[in-house]
């Protein structure tokens, strides 16, 4: 892979970094009132001192000034405070992102896991059994909004058969491997129920991009040379079955974070999610806004990163 | 092309053969219906109130008196349900056709268009699908959510609300697929005899290449109800959606999930009703596909 490709990769973030920027920007220009200015439409405040708030604060400048202004300050870091708990917006999010970023990387593992060998599987034999079942019980997992089965799963293994706790602490008790063992039984839950929401989708994926590599002449090639079933799959199909999933999964960022603030409420697991849906509810517009750049910026950087894994699995894409 | 009355089947029909074979999207579309109708007829055979609160019959379960059991309010849970499933199922349409409506539109342009206006619209559509959908629905409900509601009613605002910004959100596979027909249907012979014979350029469009991209329209259609349902329960689950004296499927759960221990029919009720309606979707869009989208068959 060419250090140019890298480069014109992220030239080509860059303005969807910006586009985003205005998307975000436009909303909260067009919202009514000033969601940053609680102070300057408080009526115990003296008009004037209100009309130097509102200069001081530039909420009088062009649209397109605020926007420069408000850019350039989200680029230097500086978030503003959080109106609830009066600390530095980037300092809340940057304690919560590590958690975040920990459920949705495990639940992603365990999706690719299940997801992988049960599509290779259901390609290799089309219309079996075994790929009737795959393909219902990948309708089935999709169609189960993370909310509901985060409820069942709780309903089952906390409250019914009491093996998990469905409440996520941060200040558990214990060291070493106890503490690791409790870390792991409070997780299982949340990142099963992101992996399998996630893993549903990437099953049909998976398939149908096996079911295209099996066709093609190099695969019969390998066939008509006498190599076994198992190793023309593995060696032969898979690698190059999998370069599509790579950008899918990608792509599917999105709807995984979604899933993640879903999840983050539900087991009140500490992330950033829960973090927007409590500023939501405690009308914390900074954090708000923080939170939203994050997730932003992390669909964005998880793109690039599926765009240079892709130049990397498949050299010819990066010469075009 | 002359006529041949006999032994030609019609387009509808032979999609519905095919779909016909389709027997899990059969089955959905039984499942479905009998949904949307006993959500539809319900209100008028079960004539209890779904804000009669009865604290003696708190947290009950199914019985003959409240058939689906009762909220910690002692509300009917049926009555509930079928009165939040219609603003649910009506969200999930309404969602549906606003963005049908701006795929197509969107599509359209970039398909005839070509050069700079197709490529600032694939531009746009990227970035759309780069957005964190659920993070900015709650930042775009949470800042104007006050202001429409005291426009048009609580109920009627954040109905309104839901249905722009899902619709929104969530127009740019259709407006790709649209594209996609249109770029292979306006270079097709057909197109250029109906421009000979001096069709204007609308009518080319809306009479002869949009009929032609109409099936897979229809499929991506189908799954954006199912989508647009999750979208309103999981804003309405998060206690972000409708208010609670509207209570849409998410809404109940919301309120339930605190008594998963004591009152799990609750939660399960309306949980089911939305995993039903969404997996019968996707599954009649499944078949659908198989019926209409001639790139699959």
């Amino acid at each position: 892979m060419s250090w140019s490709y890298l480069l014109r990769r992220l030239l080509i973030a860059i303005p969807s970094l910006l586009g985003i920027s205005v998307v975000l920007f436009t909303v909260l220009a067009l919202a009514p009132g000033d969601p940053f200015g609680e102070l300057t439409n408080n009526p115990n405040v003296p008009a004037e001192v209100q009309a130097a708030l509102r200069a001081s604060l530039g909420l009088d400048d062009p649209i397109w000034q605020r926007y420069l202004n408000w850019l350039l300050a989200m680029l230097r870091g500086d978030w503003g405070y959080s109106f609830i708990s009066r600390i530095d917006v980037q300092a809340l999010i940057l304690q919560r992102v590590p958690v975040t970023l920990a459920v949705i990387g495990a639940a992603q593992v365990l999706a690719i896991s299940i997801a992988i060998p049960v599509g290779t599987l259901a390609a290799i034999r089309p219309y079996s059994l075994f790929d009737q079942i795959a393909n219902t019980a990948a309708f089935i997992g999709f169609s189960l909004p993370t909310f509901f089965t985060g409820m069942l799963l709780i309903l089952l293994f906390s409250v019914t058969l009491n093996w998990l706790p469905f409440v996520f602490r941060t200040d558990l008790p214990g060291s070493g491997l106890t503490w690791w063992w409790e870390q792991f039984r409070q997780s299982v839950m949340p990142v099963t129920v992101l992996g399998l929401f996630q893993g549903a989708s990437l099953v049909r994926y998976a398939r149908a991009s096996v079911l295209d590599v099996v066709k093609l002449d190099y695969v019969t090639t390998a066939r008509s040379k006498g190599i076994g079933a198992r190793r023309v799959v593995m060696r032969h199909v898979l690698r190059n079955a999998l370069i599509p999933v790579v950008t899918l999964v990608a792509l599917q960022m999105p709807a995984v974070f979604g899933g993640a603030i879903v999840t983050e409420q539900i087991f009140r697991v500490p992330g950033i999610g829960s973090l927007l849906i409590s500023s939501i509810l405690a009308n914390d517009t900074p954090v708000i806004m923080g939170v939203t750049s994050v997730f932003a910026a992390l669909v964005i950087l998880f793109n690039l990163l599926a765009d240079v894994l892709y130049g990397w699995l498949d050299p010819r894409i990066a010469f075009r | 092309m002359a006529t041949r009355p006999a032994r030609r089947r019609s387009p509808g029909r032979e999609a519905w053969r095919r779909f016909r074979r389709h027997r899990l999207a059969v089955a959905s579309l039984v499942a479905l219906s009998l949904v949307i109708l006993g959500v539809l007829v319900c209100p008028l055979l079960w004539k209890v109130p779904i804000d009669d609160i009865d604290f003696a019959a708190k947290l009950a379960m199914p019985s003959a008196a409240h058939p689906l059991g009762t909220d910690d309010l002692g509300q009917d849970l049926l009555a509930r349900l079928a009165y939040g499933g219609r603003i649910s199922l009506a969200v999930g349409f309404a969602a549906m056709l606003v963005a049908v409506l701006v795929g197509v539109v969107v599509g359209s342009v970039a398909g005839m268009a070509s050069g700079r206006v197709d490529a600032t619209l694939m531009w746009v559509s990227d970035l759309f699908l780069s957005l964190p959908q659920l993070p900015l629905l709650l930042l775009i409900i949470y800042l104007f959510r006050d202001t429409l509601s005291a426009l048009f009613g609580m109920e009627g605002g954040v109905f309104l609300l839901m249905v722009l910004v899902i619709g929104g959100l969530r127009w740019m596979p259709v407006a790709r697929l649209v594209r996609a027909q249109f770029l292979s249907l306006r270079e097709k012979e057909f197109v250029d005899a109906a421009r000979a014979l001096g069709a204007s350029r609308l009518r080319v469009v809306v009479r002869h290449i949009l009929p032609n991209a109409l099936g897979p329209v229809i499929v991506a259609a189908t799954i954006e109800v199912a989508s647009a349902v999750i979208a309103e329960s999981t804003l309405s689950f998060l206690g972000l959606g409708f208010p609670p004296d509207t209570p849409t499927w998410g809404r109940i759960l919301f309120d339930a999930k605190d008594y998963l221990d004591i009152a799990p029919h609750w939660a399960l009720f309306p949980g089911a009703a939305i995993f039903i309606v969404v997996l019968t979707i996707n599954f009649i869009g499944d078949g659908l596909r198989d019926a209409l989208d001639s790139r699959r068959v």
